[in-house]
Order: C-alpha cells, then sequence, then structure tokens
C-alpha cells in the first residue's frame, strides 16, 4: 500500500525570523502537486468519521476525491454545499480537534491536511476567477435582517439568500466580517479573503448596511415591527473584553486584546501615520492570557518592532486553549512564554504609563469545573517585571447592548442571549448564534449555530404569511 | 447613502460647524448621545456630540475644534464633500427630568454638547440658567442659540475679552450661592469639568459631565475609552458619555487623553506639511 506510506505533505511558509517583521500571511498554500499528493493519502472511508467532526457537515471524502483528481473548482464548489467560507475555514478552524483527530490514516501516521486541502481549492477556485454564483431560489417574499456580519452572520446570509429571501445585513463597524476583519490578523487570514467571501454574498443578492449599531441606530423591535422583516438573526459575537480587574490597569499602554487588535488589523495602525489610527509600539510587551486571540496579539505586536514579547498564562503549556499550530508559529517566531505566573498589579509612571508589573508564582492544584487543573498561589513568589506595554487577552463577554435595549430577550448569568438548538430566542421570530449565544469559541462552532438557525428560520418564514404581503 | 455635508460655518477660531446627511441618525438621536465618523478610507474613528438635528430634513449638526489631523482634515472638507462613515447614534441619551432649576455650563467647544441638553432641559419646563465661557471673545460659540434658550444666560472670557472676566467656574459659584440650582450639566475641556465638579460638590448639587475620551468602535467593544468613575472601570461608549461628575477620576482621564500625543503631533505635521505642497 504505497499510497499510506506517503506522509502529510508540509504547507510551504514563510521563515519564521522574515515574516516575524512583516504582516503578509504566514503559509503559503498547497501547490496543485502537493495538494494532489495530500489528497491521495486520503483512502475514502465507507463510513467517513470526518463528517461528523465537521461542525457544518462538508462531505470531505468527497471534495478530496475533486482534488486528487485535478477538478479543484468541483472540490471547492462541493464544499460550499456546506460551508459558505471555505477560504476562511480552512485557515482558521481547529481541524485538529474536529475532522482531522478522528481520521482514520490519523491512527498510524499522520491525518490527513483536510484543512490545507480545503484552503486549497477555495484559494484555487477564488484566484482563477473560477467562483460562480449558484441560482437562487426564486424570491419568497420574506426579508430577513441579520445583525453583525462576522461568521454566524456570513452564513446565515448566504444560506437564507440561496433559498430565495431577501437578505440585509447590518454592521456596527465600516467594513464587513466582524472578528475576521477586526480580531484576526492580516498574516494569519488576509483581509482580501475575506472580502472576497462578502463580494460573493453580494453577488448572491445579500444587501449590507454599514454603521448601523442595533440597540440604537435601529432596536430589534423596529427591525420587525417598523422595518417590517419577518425573522431577525442576531449574530453579534462576543464583542466586551473582560479585564483582570486588578490595579493600575487603566494605564496608558495597557491594552484589551480587542483594541489592540482592532487597532491594526481594522484601523490598519500597523501602517500609521499613512493609515491615521496610532498604536503604541511597545518594546517590552506582555501579552496576559493562553490562548488563540494572545496569540494573535503577541505576533502583532513583534510585528510591530517589539523586541521581546513574553506571554503571561496563569496554568502550564498543557492547559493553554491557542491552537498547537498557533503557539509553535509564535514560538517560532521568537515569542517567549512564561508558564504559571499570574499578574497581581500593574505599575506605572507619575505620567500614567505602564512600566512593569507585579506577579505571583502559580503550581497546578486539583481539576476544576473545566477539567483543567486550578491554578494555586505559591505563597511568598511574589516578582516584578518590566514592560512597557500590556495586551490583556484574558477572554471576552457578549455586548450588553442588545439585551438592555430589547425587551423581552432572555440572557443567562453571563449575559449570553438564551436560544434552543435551532437558535431560537425568547421573541417569536428572532434568532441567535455564535459567540452571542455559547460565549467565545471559534469560527467554524459559529456557522454550525448559524447553519441550525438559518433552516429553522427558513421553515418558520415559510409557515407564515410575508410581513410585506400584509397591507 | 452618503454622508453629505450640507452646510458649513466657521464659528470661532478652528471651531467649525458642519451639516450632515444621516437620516437615521437625526430621527433617532436623543440629547447628549454621539456619533463616530471617519473623514476618509483611511481615517480613524473620532466621537462627535451631535450638537443639533432636524429629522425632517434628515441631517444633524456637528460642532468640532480643529486640533489634530482628523478635525483638521474635517474642517477642510466642504459642502458637498461625503464623510467615509457616520455612526451612531452612540451612548446612552442624558436623562432628562423636571428639576425645576437647572444650570448649563459649557466651556469652549463644550458648549456643542451642552445646547441640545438644555434644549431638553428647556422643553419640559425647567428654569435653564446658561453659563458659556470662552479663553476669548473670538472663541466663543453657540451664544445666540444658548441665549434663545435659556431664562438666562452668564458669559464669561478668561482674558475679560467679553462677558464677565474670569472662568465658568466662578459664574458658577456665584450662581449656586444665591440661588437654588437642583443639577448642574458641565461640559468641557476636563480640566474644566474637574474644576466646576469641585464647586458644585462644595454646594452639594448634583452635577452630569459629558466625557469625550479616546474611542475607537463606539459600541463597547474595545474598551479605549475606559474610565474610573467611582472606583469601576466604566466604558463611556456604552455607560455613558454622561456620568456623575463627582465620582469621575479626572486626573486618570487625563492622562489616558494624553496617550497618542507624539503620534497625534506627527500625523497633523505630515497633514499639514501635505497641505501646504497642495495650495
Amino acid at each position: 500500500m504505497p499510497k499510506e506510506k506517503l506522509p502529510r505533505q508540509k504547507m510551504p511558509e514563510q521563515e519564521p525570523l522574515v515574516r516575524a517583521k512583516n504582516f503578509l500571511e504566514v503559509p503559503y498554500g498547497y501547490t496543485a502537486e502537493l495538494a494532489v499528493a495530500e489528497a491521495s493519502r486520503c483512502i475514502q472511508c465507507k463510513n467517513p468519521k470526518c463528517v461528523d467532526g465537521c461542525p457544518v457537515g462538508i462531505d470531505i471524502p468527497a471534495f478530496i476525491k475533486l482534488i486528487k483528481e485535478g477538478e479543484f473548482a468541483a472540490a471547492a464548489r462541493k464544499i460550499k454545499e456546506r460551508n459558505a467560507l471555505p477560504a476562511i475555514c480552512g485557515r482558521v478552524c481547529p481541524q485538529e480537534d474536529q475532522c482531522e483527530i478522528v481520521c482514520v490514516i490519523g491512527i498510524k501516521q499522520e491525518p490527513v491536511a483536510i484543512g490545507r486541502l480545503e484552503r486549497f481549492a477555495a484559494d484555487y477556485e477564488r484566484e482563477n476567477n473560477l467562483v460562480e454564483i449558484p441560482p437562487c431560489a426564486p424570491p419568497t417574499g420574506r426579508r430577513v435582517a441579520v445583525v453583525g456580519s462576522g461568521p454566524a452572520g456570513l452564513t446565515v446570509a448566504g444560506d437564507l439568500a440561496l433559498l430565495g429571501h431577501d437578505v440585509t445585513v447590518f454592521e456596527a463597524l465600516h467594513k464587513a466580517g466582524g472578528v475576521l476583519v477586526y480580531g484576526i490578523p492580516e498574516f494569519r487570514l488576509p483581509k482580501k479573503i475575506v472580502e472576497a467571501e462578502v463580494n460573493y454574498l453580494e453577488r448572491l443578492g445579500v444587501k449590507f448596511v454599514f454603521n448601523a449599531v442595533i440597540g440604537r441606530t435601529f432596536t430589534v423591535h423596529e427591525l420587525l415591527d417598523e422595518e417590517k422583516f419577518d425573522t431577525v438573526f442576531l449574530g453579534t459575537g462576543a464583542g466586551l473584553p473582560y479585564f483582570m480587574n486588578i490595579p493600575g490597569e487603566n494605564y496608558n499602554g495597557v491594552y484589551s486584546a480587542n483594541e489592540f487588535l482592532t487597532r491594526s488589523n481594522l484601523m490598519r495602525a500597523f501602517d500609521f501615520p499613512n493609515a491615521d489610527t496610532p498604536i503604541i509600539r511597545g518594546k517590552k510587551v506582555a501579552v496576559l492570557g493562553g490562548g488563540n486571540v494572545a496569540m494573535d496579539a503577541a505576533r502583532t505586536a513583534l510585528r510591530l518592532g517589539a523586541e521581546k514579547v513574553t506571554v503571561v498564562y496563569r496554568r502550564s503549556r498543557n492547559e493553554m486553549p491557542a491552537r498547537i499550530e498557533e503557539i509553535h508559529h509564535a514560538e517560532e517566531e521568537g515569542i517567549e512564554f512564561q508558564f504559571l505566573t499570574n499578574p497581581t498589579e500593574i505599575l506605572g509612571t507619575e505620567e500614567g504609563w505602564v512600566k512593569g508589573m507585579r506577579l505571583v508564582r502559580m503550581e497546578l492544584g486539583e481539576p476544576d469545573a473545566s477539567g483543567r487543573r486550578r491554578p494555586v498561589v505559591i505563597p511568598n513568589s511574589e516578582y516584578e517585571q518590566e514592560c512597557d506595554v500590556i495586551v490583556v487577552s484574558i477572554g471576552n463577554g457578549s455586548n450588553p447592548l442588545i439585551p438592555q435595549t430589547t425587551p423581552g430577550l432572555n440572557t443567562n448569568k453571563w449575559g449570553n442571549i438564551l436560544a434552543d438548538e435551532n437558535g431560537l430566542t425568547s421573541i417569536e421570530g428572532v434568532y441567535a448564534g455564535g459567540d452571542v449565544v455559547i460565549g467565545a469559541a471559534t469560527v467554524i462552532l459559529a456557522m454550525g449555530a448559524a447553519r441550525k438557525a438559518s433552516k429553522a428560520m427558513h421553515e418558520y418564514m415559510m409557515e407564515r404569511v410575508p410581513k410585506s404581503a400584509k397591507n | 447613502m452618503g454622508y453629505i455635508i450640507l452646510e458649513k460655518e466657521i464659528l470661532a477660531d478652528r471651531v467649525k460647524k458642519i451639516v450632515v446627511l444621516a437620516e437615521r441618525i437625526a430621527q433617532k438621536r436623543l440629547a447628549g448621545q454621539f456619533i463616530i465618523l471617519r473623514t476618509t478610507e483611511l481615517g480613524e474613528r473620532i466621537p462627535l456630540t451631535i450638537a443639533d438635528a432636524d429629522p425632517q430634513k434628515g441631517t444633524i449638526t456637528l460642532i468640532f475644534q480643529e486640533v489634530g489631523k482628523s478635525t483638521y482634515e474635517l474642517g477642510d472638507m466642504n459642502v458637498g464633500d461625503q464623510l467615509a462613515d457616520v455612526c451612531g447614534p452612540l451612548g446612552k441619551p442624558t436623562h432628562i427630568e423636571y428639576r425645576g432649576t437647572v444650570c448649563v455650563v459649557g466651556g469652549g467647544i463644550g458648549v456643542a454638547p451642552v445646547h441640545p441638553i438644555a434644549q431638553a432641559m428647556k422643553k419640559i419646563g425647567n428654569h435653564v440658567i446658561g453659563i458659556i465661557g470662552a479663553r476669548t471673545k473670538s472663541l466663543l460659540i453657540l451664544e445666540k442659540e444658548m441665549s434663545q434658550i435659556c431664562d438666562e444666560l452668564h458669559i464669561t472670557t478668561d482674558d475679560g475679552s467679553y462677558g464677565t472676566h474670569g472662568f465658568v467656574t466662578d459664574e458658577l459659584r456665584v450662581i449656586l450661592s444665591t440661588k437654588e440650582v437642583k443639577e448642574v450639566v458641565a461640559i468641557g475641556p476636563v480640566p474644566m469639568m474637574n474644576a466646576c465638579c469641585k464647586v458644585t460638590k462644595e454646594f452639594n448639587v448634583p452635577t452630569l459631565v459629558s466625557l469625550n475620551p479616546i474611542m475607537v468602535d463606539g459600541t463597547g467593544m474595545c474598551g479605549a475609552c475606559r474610565v474610573s468613575v467611582d472606583g469601576r472601570t466604566r466604558f463611556v461608549c456604552v455607560d455613558g458619555p454622561e456620568f456623575d461628575g463627582h465620582k469621575v477620576d479626572f486626573k486618570e482621564l487625563m492622562l489616558r487623553q494624553r496617550q497618542y500625543l507624539p503620534q497625534e503631533k506627527e500625523a497633523l505635521e505630515l497633514y499639514l506639511s501635505h497641505a501646504a505642497t497642495r495650495h
């Protein structure tokens, strides 16, 4: 079986020391030869486990077979039957925990690189201008308001436009993509890819309204009652940064990861003064937290010219929530990791600038509710450390604006919107999905929830007379 | 829909007023709310209070002082030009309530955000005492508008070139000593608001201030605008912009507003040098 002996094909990428000084995408992606070789490792299981591992149920063996046969654009179309954003998911999905972890090849060898192949197919189709607009169903006369243009909102918009509904996406910022444009950096997800996906939706007939903050510009009830939308989907994400609540957090030079990344990504502060938004370029940057966002912030700080970037995490490496690939990329670029330490105070100058922090050392105790061993403070272990920029990256809650301005919309104690398994909230016709329901998670989980909600929204609308038909 | 500038007027040295087409915001805005705008595609997001609005015409009025690159660029735009973005209305509206006699204090450009609040206060029957002040006569704005709203209007200039010689706080002290004022609203530069709050604290008069810190998204997502109020961190964009002035940490706010001074200087110099070569 010579096929099985072929190793998992590596994806060519920029050298670590080169890429640490630019914002260009790190991996170049597979060439056609590499993609075909990798695709040939798939043994086309009769009962493919990978499909079950995919939150949106892509027919993975089928698209891989098409790649193997050289039908690259057809492979992309096969993926798009289930996932409207393959170029994005191929880059940012945690495949190692989803489709690839259950790959049969992975028992004896490394699993088939499903994510890299997904990315290849989508890039091939886009770069060769082979993107085809599938025919939409005839107009249904129903109107859908989608709130937020992140992964969940884009998925609902695409699904419902294909089914013939009239879809309008309301976005608070000036650009579509949500976390894909303000949060995830260019070197991990080039913005032109997000633009292409948004453009695809526009060609499906989806309308985008920018600078529309739902809760302020329009309330949810205004969308339903005055603007006559038949359904509303809330996909506003996890957009409320948590801080540590320790002294000194308001010193200049202390950022939330959201602010730091938004300045650099959405506002292009890396290109200041050509772009107008500034950002503090620290020499010694400390990033607090151990998730993917912390990795993005650390690697952004490095690219902004920091001499030393340290990720400070209160547990050990094993508990880090970031993807292994992201940790690996960060380490290659020279990011330092400081485990089992936790800041207790941020120290500043008279002029209000951060100059360092006081920390304590931690050790791991008994497992906590999350199943991870709880970090416990080691007595008398206090020490100080210098830094001139701190990025707090310990997670996000959900933005309270919509719950506050939408009577009847129920939330849980963390402020997440309550929705049933189909995304239905406590208000008839109002659905929700993604981080705003489950708390900060991944792009693909948001898309999975959005897929379920769009199905339920479609059924709900088709059972009713459209509002536009009533006078 | 384009955010077209329909009117433009120079109110004082480096202080300009523009009327912008923004229909939805014009319909929805309430006193105390603000917008965030970008001049161009590479522009930063800057917050400006909505000074007035005309829901019929679908327009909002913005008054701003040219202090940095973005506001200079905005000031250089002309009638017919289009702003890249106008987002809003943002922030919580002012809590307007009948109290009897209220005093509204506007310092410098702060008269612009005071104006709609004075309007709303007057509309529900309050006796509105206005104090407006500026460094010098040529910088005083909205005197006519304020005199039409306020039951009595007091004017101060730091240099004595117009009105009473002195600060708005001096006039505020006189009024609080002689009249029973139920609430003070003070808006202007941070040191002025801080000073007003010190005076009103002496007289134990509840005082509302409207804060204008650095913001990015303006929707609660980034925390750039965080401020300490009563020892708690609040986000001005969603929890404010108005707070109990007796509880705001003005010193911290002042330091945070200076965060990008070197970059602001660099950007402005670059803009002015480009402007010089253009002309």
